[in-house]
């Protein structure tokens, strides 16, 4: 598999605030590396500095064979987005304007790329609604439509199923894992691990101002880090499922405080719900 | 009616009320394009503070020579002003203003558009510093240096428009006509790339597109228009007439290409309407047009309401 994307000693920060240092990894052609973290550990910083919206402070990080033309990126959702009046083809079209060079408008070719890319996801009945009149679920599938017409290699995710129902969720998650067995890299940051041990390949844990973790899944599971943030081990049943549902508790109790009485009411059951599938699967 | 036809016919027969239609429709078509884009890029104030400062730039330019001749005659001994010094103050008086509004306009727009948010005072305190600023200096620069007797006629006619669209020269409309053709090209020749910067900026640029040239573009242009539509509404209605086409066309229209088209169409036949009407009713041009603009506002809002709903 040949690299993609190599991160040495990496130092992320904004002026004179240094985010997170010592960011070490590796991405392989294919893979599925999931950046996981608690809120404000730089986890955005870091797709941000990947991008090269933002310089890094010291240390490199390098893209091989690949230009900026070749990078597709699922933000998250802005403030402007929410009500912007445009309809669906418009922003996955938007997606090839890379690929324009200097011509003004978009070719046949180009248009019949954004078609596919819509079919792809399934959202080609939606081309002339407006944007600002789907519901969370579908606006992500319209971006990353938008994403894959600028890519067929690499795909950043930054939270996408941030706002989104547990079905919904799930639903994306599956359509992310359809697009990674199909050969593009996956990069995605998430603070949700379940979906991480799941789905990923690769997992970098960062900490407070450091990395905590990088390498394959099945390794995560086993590092005392992984352990913790996870679980202990599962074959004593129920004493660790219940363990097993404080710790993603205890994880997400930040966010949860933030969100709401209502909000972590659905945020823990849906913890609940996709912690058993995970055993499940298993 | 036949009575408001034969009012109408003897007006446009004289060439200075054609030259303001035209001139009028043009601005109003400029205006309204980028409007969509300032809208939604949160930028509303952007139009209002760089109106502000072509304010004080006009006035600059209005009491420039008056200036240049009172300090000439401060330097001299005998108290006279030396014969090369009058004549630089008499060609820039007889130069048109907006060869030093344009500059200054351009500079300002630049400074708070300007890529890259790190400034030190943030956005929309910066916007209000700069068109508060400029528009003191303006007033009290018009009133220490007089250049007429009339100074709040000059300054009503700076900020509302009011007759000055009736007196444009041939030489005005002209250059309202290049001005005008310039931002309609760059528009549509950047249609789609405006489009993907205003909708995220982000991933334009992650995915290499220069987002920040693009932007300062758009600085630009709002600068132009800003500078050109000085004339007919005045530096206070500007605002007005770049986002209300934009944000009535928000109401009904759903997908960005509608809007644009709509909002242009609006403008157009609101300066129009609002032109011919302050003919026929003896008011201000600037702020008849912007009651036009208004009234389709409501209108549009309340279909808006409607068509959600059924």
């Amino acid at each position: 598999m040949a690299e993609q994307i190599v991160c040495r000693e990496a130092t992320l920060g904004y002026e004179n605030m240094t985010v997170a240092e010592g960011i070490d990894f590796t991405v392989s052609e294919g893979d599925y590396l999931c950046i996981l973290g608690e809120n404000g550990s730089g986890k955005s910083t870091l797709i941000k500095t990947i991008l090269g919206l933002k310089p890094v402070d010291s240390g490199s990080i390098d893209w091989v064979g690949l230009t900026p033309k070749e990078i597709g990126y699922l933000p998250q959702q802005t403030v402007v987005q929410k009500d912007f009046p445009a309809s669906v083809r418009e922003i996955v079209l938007s997606g090839c304007l890379s690929k324009t060079g200097f011509k003004p408008f978009y070719g046949r070719e180009l248009k019949e790329l954004a078609a596919q890319n819509m079919q792809r996801l399934g959202i080609s009945d939606l081309a002339k609604r407006c944007y600002r009149e789907l519901s969370g679920g579908q606006q992500q599938r319209v971006l990353l439509a938008r994403a894959l017409c600028a890519t067929s290699k690499v795909l950043l995710l930054d939270e996408p199923v941030t706002g989104l129902d547990p079905k919904a969720q799930n639903d994306l998650y599956e359509l992310i894992s359809e697009l990674n067995k199909s050969g593009i890299t996956i990069i995605m940051v998430s603070h949700d691990v379940n979906a991480a041990v799941r789905y990923a390949s690769h997992v970098l844990h960062m900490g407070h101002r450091r990395q905590l973790f990088f390498g394959s899944k099945e390794d995560y599971l086993q590092s005392r880090i992984g352990k913790s943030f996870i679980m202990s081990d599962s074959d004593d049943g129920e004493a660790s499922s219940v363990k097993e549902q404080s710790d993603a508790r205890a994880i997400l109790a930040p966010v949860a405080a933030a969100a709401g009485a209502a909000a972590a009411g659905a945020l823990i059951s849906g913890i609940i719900k996709t912690g058993g599938k995970r055993k499940c699967l298993r | 009616m036949s009575e408001i036809i034969d009012k109408l016919s003897l007006y446009f027969s004289y060439p200075f009320v054609r030259y303001a239609l035209i001139v009028g429709l043009l601005i109003a078509l400029c205006s309204s394009l980028l409007g969509v884009t300032l809208v939604l890029k949160r930028l509303s104030f952007i139009g209002d503070g760089l109106s502000h400062v072509a304010f004080g730039a006009m006035s600059l330019a209005a009491v420039l020579p008056v200036i240049i001749k009172e300090i000439a005659a401060g330097v001299s001994a005998s108290g006279e002003v030396p014969q090369g010094v009058r004549e630089l103050a008499d060609t820039l008086s007889k130069a048109n203003n907006n060869y030093i509004v344009l500059p200054i306009t351009l500079i300002a727009a630049i400074l708070l558009l300007r890529p890259g948010k790190n400034a030190k005072i943030k956005g929309d305190a910066a916007v209000a510093m700069i068109s508060v600023g400029s528009l003191a200096v303006g007033y009290m620069l018009m009133n220490r240096f007089p250049t007429s007797s009339n100074i709040s006629g000059d300054v009503c006619s700076t900020l509302f428009g009011s007759t000055s669209i009736l007196t444009l020269k041939e030489d005005d409309v002209r250059l309202c006509l290049i001005m005008a053709i310039v931002v309609i090209l760059i528009f549509i020749i950047f249609y789609n790339r405006i489009f993907a910067i205003t909708f995220d900026e982000n991933f334009s640029k992650a995915t290499g597109i220069k987002a920040d040239s693009y932007n300062l573009l758009i600085a630009v242009v709002t600068a132009l228009i800003i500078v050109l539509a000085m004339n007919l509404v005045g530096s206070l209605l500007i605002s007005a007439l770049i986002i209300f086409p934009s944000l009535s066309a928000m109401r009904v229209f759903r997908s960005f290409r509608s809007v644009i088209i709509c909002s242009a169409v609006i403008s157009v036949i609101c300066a129009g309407v609002g032109i011919i009407a302050s003919i026929l009713m003896s008011t201000p041009v600037g702020s008849t047009i912007v009651t036009a603009d208004i009234i389709v506002f409501f209108l549009f809002y309340i279909t808006g309401k409607i068509t959600k709903r059924a």
